[in-house]
């Protein structure tokens, strides 16, 4: 199991190897030259060489990235060409509210949407079911900013139960944390649990077939046993491969969320690097998401060996 | 006093082209301590009334209507948290497939335990040492170690004796057998038969069990009931029906089995076979359900159905024609 992990994080190297040549290539790929945007509208041509000179953009595109990956091996993710402080210090700082989102909301799906669905493929057929399955066409269909605005006027302007935007960090209490992070990773959850709900329903409906679950039944087991051990354990393998798939999806509805309720997260970040033409900044997040997206599906496939005994690396 | 009494079981199925009336008026008892073997061809209701017995059916689209009285008590009229007791703990069930019945990402272990971590209130240490005598009472080798292992690591065999721990852990009185070696090679099917003969002389429970094998028939049960077409249609106790069975249908099931060496005695006969099929029970049937493919049938069988009559001693069967005696076949 260990050298699996190990072999696993190996190779996960040429990956994340091709995704840093992809994220390097932005800086030609995409329109407008950063020494320009960097210089400013009074910039002489000279101030612009001067610039472009001193980011290394003047040297041929393979040196570039060979000493860009050089100085990424050894951490350093570059300057930031807006606010001239490091990359990693600038992500390190927006890093503590998007992880909280992402946290909470993953945390929220897991409780509402396996629940859910596994009530819906127990009822299947029934009133309950189609509400549910009702609710996460519903919960599929609606755009994240939408849920969120209706959230933040509903709960927190015409009933001022929760705040309206900003972030609280963790380490000035557990509540004034969590209160701000309620409506955004709802409204980022929506699509999500929509999206695990109906999966949950899906591998649930086959399970319930299966002559174990009659055995369990035989042996005077009660519905929650059966449902939620003996049947849920079987069904887990999609359910954690589209919870897994789903955080590619956090990730995007994060930028969205985090502007819509004002979180000084990473999404917030992203956008202003993208409108300020920051490459360095750009490039760091990028690399980011993916070595996180990488991460999960090897968590992912380690999570299939504890819930399946006949799955072994 | 008969352990379980059932009077008028009918279980019957909604569906799309009509209602399957899949158990149509089935009454019948077991005593304690008994063996009684249902037996009749796939389709004719056994495996249905099995699992009527335990309220197994989902309902709907099914309906279970009659009574079951398992001591005394009607099992249909108790609410699902009695029932929940009485299952695997007093009346317990083994079933066909082993490789599909037991549950494959809990380990062995785990799924002897629950059953004795709900009926018996044992602690999950107890449980275990349970769980780890009875796979020695049925006969796996290092049950210590096979406790810790998941079903597809064990052989069908094996997966067989581990269901039928499951089913005796709590002593039931009742033990429902649906076809529980069918599905498994024949050197094993006949030590999982002694195997169950032997536990249950140990724990003295009751045996319904459901076949389509006749020779297992004569082996283990003491008394048996031939079921077609969701009805009963003889019961004898086992050597009398062997000797001689009073209905048409028996004497085609009788018939039917091939007898070992008789290609060698230069007497060939052909095997005989029932020719026709069984009637779509989505149909009300007038007259007796077998009469379509009875040789014996008059427009009397096709009118009028035969009730179950006495026909020997402790003998009864459904036919007309079985008045005295067998049937001139």
């Amino acid at each position: 199991m260990l050298s699996y992990i190990l072999r696993r994080i190996v190779a996960t190297l040429p990956v994340m190897a091709i995704v840093a040549l992809f994220v390097f290539s932005l800086l030609y790929i995409a329109p407008g030259d950063p020494a320009v945007v960097i210089a400013g509208d009074q910039a002489s041509p000279e101030d612009v060489e001067r610039i472009r000179q001193s980011l290394g953009l003047d040297r041929p595109f393979l040196i570039q990235f060979g000493s860009w990956v050089w100085r990424l091996m050894h951490g350093d993710l570059g300057t930031s060409i807006f606010t001239n402080l490091p990359v990693s210090t600038m992500i390190g700082q927006r890093l503590g509210p998007t992880l909280s989102l992402m946290v909470i909301t993953l945390l929220l799906t897991i409780l509402v949407a396996v629940p859910l669905g596994v009530v819906a493929a127990w009822k299947a057929g029934s009133f309950i079911d189609r509400a549910i399955m009702g609710f996460a066409v519903f919960g599929f269909s609606l755009p994240v900013f939408v849920v969120g605005y209706m959230l933040a006027y509903i709960f927190a302007l015409e009933l001022e139960w929760l705040p309206v935007q900003g972030y609280t960090p963790l380490n000035q209490g557990f509540w004034p944390w969590l209160q701000n992070l309620i409506l955004p990773a709802i409204a980022l959850g929506c699509v999500y649990i929509a999206l695990v709900a109906r999966i949950t329903r899906a591998a649930m409906l086959e399970v319930l077939q299966q002559d174990y679950v009659r055995t369990a039944k035989a042996k005077g087991l009660g519905q929650g046993g059966i449902l939620f051990i003996h049947a849920l354990k079987n069904a887990a393998v999609p359910i954690v491969t589209v919870i897994g798939i789903g955080i590619a999806l956090l990730i995007g509805g994060a930028v969205v969320t985090e502007s819509v309720f004002a979180i000084p997260g990473l999404g917030r970040l992203t956008i202003d690097a993208i409108l300020r033409r920051d490459y360095p900044v750009i490039q760091g997040i990028v690399l980011l998401f993916s070595f996180v997206y990488v991460l999960v599906n090897l968590m992912i496939d380690v999570t299939y060996t504890l819930v399946d005994p006949r799955i072994r690396y | 006093m008969a352990l379980l009494e059932v009077e008028n079981l009918q279980t019957h199925f909604r569906t799309p082209s009509g209602i399957n009336r899949a158990v149509d008026g089935v009454s019948f008892h077991v005593n304690e301590g008994e063996t009684l073997a249902i037996v009749g061809e796939s389709g004719c209701g056994k495996s249905v009334t099995s699992m009527s017995l335990m309220r197994l059916i989902p309902e709907p689209p099914g309906r279970i209507a009659g009574a079951i009285r398992f001591a005394g008590k009607d099992l249909l009229q108790m609410s699902d948290r009695e029932m929940r007791a009485i299952r695997g703990n007093d009346i317990s069930m083994i079933f066909q497939e082993p490789m599909t019945s037991l549950n494959p990402v809990l380990t062995v272990g785990r799924q002897i335990r629950e059953t004795l971590m709900i009926h018996q209130g044992l602690d999950k240490q107890a449980a275990e040492a349970h769980a780890v005598e009875m796979l020695t009472l049925v006969g796996i080798p290092e049950p210590k170690r096979r406790v810790r292992e998941y079903p597809h690591q064990l052989s069908g065999g094996m997966r067989q004796r581990v269901m039928i721990a499951i089913a005796l852990a709590c002593n039931p009185k009742l033990l429902i057998a649906d076809e529980p070696t069918t599905a498994l090679d024949v050197t094993i099917q006949a030590q999982i038969l002694k195997l169950m003969l032997d536990l249950k002389r140990r724990v003295g429970a009751a045996i319904i069990l459901i076949t389509h094998d006749l020779g297992v028939v004569a082996e283990i049960a003491e008394r048996v009931m031939v079921m077609y077409a969701g009805r009963k249609v003889e019961e004898a106790p086992v050597a009398e029906l062997f000797r001689s069975p009073r209905h048409p249908y028996t004497q085609g099931l009788l018939g039917a089995v091939p007898k070992l060496g008789s290609s060698l005695s230069g007497t060939t006969t052909r095997l005989a076979e029932i020719p026709g099929q069984v009637p779509d029970l989505r149909k009300p049937i007038t007259g007796c359900v077998f009469a379509g493919r009875c040789a014996l049938a008059t427009d009397l069988c096709r009118q009028y159905a035969p009730g179950l009559e006495e026909k020997g001693p402790r003998h009864i069967a459904a036919c007309h024609y079985a008045a005295k005696g067998a049937v001139a076949a």
